[in-house]
C-alpha cells in the first residue's frame, strides 16, 4: 500500500513540472542561432549548407536538454519525436517546393502568348520567339487519346478483379498488372515502335505515342481503382444484392459511385505520370518543329519532348523555352487535378 | 400478400465445413418469427438461406429445400435475384447507400430495378417511409444525404428501403443490436406493425426482444466449436419461455449458459 502510494505521488510529481512556455523553443532557436553563427564566423566550418545543417543538430540537442531538465523526460521525449517528424516534413517539402519554384522563377521569362500561339517552325535556336503550340496540341491528343483508352480498360480489369474474378485467373492477372507497374516507360516505346511502327508499318504518330502511353496507364489506373473498389464494405453490395438489384447495376448505382472521389484521384495520378514520359514519345511520336493537329498520321510534338530538345541546346534562348515548356506542363497537370476534383465534389450530396 | 416457407432437410455449407445442419421448420405467414441461440450456432446463416444471400459468398453451398409458397427457392428454374426481391432483408448495422439521399435510399430498389416514373417513384417512397415511421422525421430533408440521420434513423431508413419493393417476407438479422434502447422501441413498434402484411423473421441476442416482439421462437444451438449448429426446439414464444420441452432450451433462456 506505501510503495503503490509513493509511487503514485512521485508520478503525479514529475507530471506536475512545470512545462516549458510556448515561444521558449523560438528562444532556444535564436540562441542556437547565434551560437552556430559565432562559430561559423570564428571557426574554419564554412558553407551554408553546412551551417544550416549545424544549427538544426545544434538546435535540437539544446531543446532536448533543456526540455529534460525543467520539463523531465516524458515531455522531452515528446518534443524530440515531434520536432524529428516536422524536420521530416520540411526536408520533404525541399525538393517539391524547390522544382516547383525553380521552374516558375524561369519559365515565367517566356510564359507569353507567343509561346502559346507560335510553333518551332522556321525559329533558329538562337532566335528569341518561337513557342510551345504544336508541343501543346500534341501533349493533349496524346494524352487525351491515352486516357480515352486506358480509363475504361482499366476500370473493367479492375471491376473484373475485385467484382468477379474467383481463385487462380484473378490472381493471374493481377500479377500481371503488378509487374507492368514496373514496367520501365523506354521498353513501352521501344515495343510500340518495333510492333506498331516498324512491323506494322504504321509510321510515327501521336497515336503511336498514345499506345505506348496507354500500356504504362492502364496498370496504374488499375491497381488504383482496384484498392478504391476494395474499400467500398461489403455490406453495402448485401444491401444492393438484398433488394433483388442485379450484381451488375449494383456495381453501376452504387459501387462506382462511393469509390468515385478516390478512383478520380488514381486516374488523375495516372494522366499525371504520363503526361511527362519522354523517352516513349522520342520512339514513338518522333517530335516535329511544326504544328500537327492529326494524331494519326505523320511525327508530331509533345511537351516532354519539346523540354527535351530545347534544353539540350546551348542558347539561352532555347532554355528559356524549355523552362517555359516544363512550366506549362506542370499547369496543364495542376488544372487538369483541380478540375477533376470540383467536379467529384460537385456530383456529391451536401451534407447537412 | 405473405407467404409462408417451409424449410425441409436444410444443409449450410461454407466450403467443406458444414455450418447448419438438418433444419426442418415451418414460418408461417403475417407472423413474427424470432431465432435465438448462442453467437456461431447458425442462425444467421440459416436466416442468409431464405433469401439466398448466403451464397454470395465465395465457396458456399445449400442442400435441402427451401419453400415459398410450395415453391422451392433452390429449384433450377428459379432466379436469385428475383427470390431477394421477393424476400427482403434488413442487416446488424444500417447501410444506407453513402452516396444517395434518403428519397434515392428508397427508391434504390425501384429505380434501379427498371421502375421511371416518378410518381410512382415519390409515391412508394413516401408509403415506405410512413410505413417505417420515418416520415415524419425526415419529409423535409429528403435530398439530405442518408448516412446523415442518426443510427436509429439509418436503420428504419434501411428498413423502408426493404419494404420499398414489396417483399413478401421480411428477413431481420439483429436489427437492433447496434441501436440505443429508445431507437430499439422504435423498431419494434415498427415490427409489430408490419406484420400484418409481412412474414417477418427475426434473428436476436435479446430474449426480451424475442418475447416482445414474436409469435413463435426457434432455438439453435451448437455442441461445440467446429460441430454443425441445429435447431433444437421451435414453438410458440409463450411456451418456449414458459415450458420448454428441450434442457438446453431451457437452460439458455433462464440464463444458464450463452
Amino acid at each position: 500500500m506505501t510503495t503503490v502510494q509513493a509511487s503514485t505521488d512521485s508520478l503525479l510529481l514529475s507530471a506536475s513540472k512545470h512545462p516549458l512556455p510556448r515561444r521558449s523553443s523560438l528562444g532556444v532557436a535564436a540562441a542556437t542561432l547565434v551560437v552556430s553563427a559565432l562559430l561559423f564566423v570564428l571557426t574554419p566550418l564554412d558553407g551554408v549548407a553546412d551551417f544550416l545543417v549545424f544549427w538544426a543538430v545544434a538546435y535540437v540537442l539544446a531543446m532536448t536538454t533543456v526540455s529534460v531538465v525543467v520539463e523531465g523526460s516524458r515531455r522531452a521525449r515528446d518534443r524530440l519525436a515531434s520536432t524529428l517528424t516536422a524536420g521530416a516534413l520540411i526536408l520533404a517539402l525541399i525538393p517539391l517546393v524547390a522544382v516547383l519554384g525553380f521552374t516558375i522563377a524561369r519559365g515565367l521569362g517566356r510564359f507569353d502568348m507567343t509561346f502559346f500561339t507560335h510553333s518551332m517552325l522556321s525559329v533558329a535556336d538562337s532566335d528569341a520567339g518561337g513557342g510551345a503550340y504544336h508541343a501543346i496540341v500534341g501533349t493533349i491528343e496524346q494524352v487525351g487519346i491515352a486516357t480515352l483508352i486506358s480509363v475504361p480498360l482499366g476500370l473493367l480489369v479492375s471491376i473484373y478483379l475485385v467484382e468477379y474474378a474467383r481463385g487462380r485467373f484473378g490472381r493471374v492477372v493481377s500479377t500481371f498488372v503488378d509487374v507492368m507497374t514496373g514496367l520501365p516507360s523506354i521498353v513501352a516505346g521501344l515495343f510500340v515502335l518495333a510492333l506498331w511502327v516498324l512491323i506494322l508499318k504504321q509510321g510515327y504518330s501521336g497515336f503511336a505515342g498514345s499506345l505506348a502511353l496507354v500500356i504504362l496507364m492502364v496498370p496504374v489506373v488499375v491497381r488504383t481503382t482496384e484498392e478504391m473498389l476494395r474499400l467500398v464494405p461489403d455490406s453495402l453490395r448485401e444491401a444492393s444484392f438484398a433488394l433483388g438489384i442485379p450484381r451488375w447495376r449494383t456495381i453501376q448505382a452504387v459501387i462506382l459511385p462511393t469509390a468515385l472521389p478516390g478512383i478520380t484521384t488514381g486516374i488523375m495520378l495516372a494522366i499525371a505520370r504520363v503526361s511527362g514520359e519522354t523517352a516513349p514519345l522520342l520512339l514513338t511520336v518522333f517530335g516535329s518543329s511544326a504544328i500537327n493537329f492529326n494524331p494519326f498520321s505523320g511525327p508530331q510534338e509533345g511537351l516532354p519532348l519539346f523540354v527535351f530538345n530545347e534544353a539540350g541546346l546551348p542558347n539561352d534562348t532555347a532554355l528559356a523555352r524549355a523552362w517555359a515548356g516544363a512550366l506549362t506542363l506542370i499547369a496543364l497537370v495542376i488544372v487538369l487535378n483541380v478540375v477533376a476534383r470540383l467536379l467529384v465534389r460537385r456530383s456529391k450530396l451536401q451534407p447537412i | 400478400m405473405a407467404k409462408r416457407i417451409d424449410v425441409k432437410d436444410l444443409n449450410v455449407y461454407y466450403g467443406q465445413f458444414r455450418a447448419v445442419e438438418g433444419v426442418t421448420m415451418s414460418i408461417e405467414a403475417r407472423s413474427v418469427t424470432a431465432f435465438i441461440g448462442p453467437s456461431g450456432c447458425g442462425k444467421s446463416t440459416f436466416l442468409r438461406t431464405l433469401n439466398r444471400m448466403h451464397e454470395v459468398l465465395p465457396g458456399t453451398r445449400v442442400e435441402g429445400e427451401v419453400n415459398l409458397d410450395g415453391l422451392d427457392l433452390y429449384g433450377k428454374d428459379v432466379d436469385p435475384v428475383a427470390v431477394r426481391r421477393t424476400v427482403g432483408m434488413v442487416f446488424q448495422r444500417p447501410n444506407p447507400f453513402p452516396t444517395m439521399s434518403v428519397f434515392d435510399n428508397v427508391a434504390a430498389g425501384l429505380r434501379l430495378n427498371g421502375v421511371k416514373n416518378k410518381a410512382e417513384l415519390s409515391e412508394s417512397v413516401e408509403r415506405s417511409l410512413v410505413g417505417a415511421n420515418l416520415w415524419n422525421e425526415v419529409k423535409d430533408r429528403l435530398q439530405k444525404p442518408g448516412a446523415s440521420l442518426s443510427g436509429g434513423q439509418q436503420q428504419r431508413l434501411c428498413i423502408a428501403r426493404a419494404i420499398a419493393v414489396r417483399p413478401q417476407v421480411l428477413l431481420m438479422d439483429e436489427p437492433c443490436s447496434a441501436l440505443d434502447p429508445i431507437s430499439t422501441l422504435a423498431i419494434e413498434d415498427l415490427i409489430h406493425d408490419l406484420k400484418n402484411d409481412y412474414t417477418i423473421v427475426i434473428v436476436t441476442h435479446n430474449m426480451q426482444q424475442a418475447a416482445r416482439v414474436s409469435e413463435r421462437t426457434a432455438f439453435f444451438n451448437i455442441a461445440g466449436t467446429g460441430s454443425p449448429g441445429r435447431l433444437i426446439e421451435m414453438d410458440s414464444t409463450a411456451t418456449m419461455f414458459s415450458s420448454p420441452s428441450q434442457q438446453a432450451t431451457e437452460d439458455y433462456i433462464s440464463g444458464r449458459f450463452g
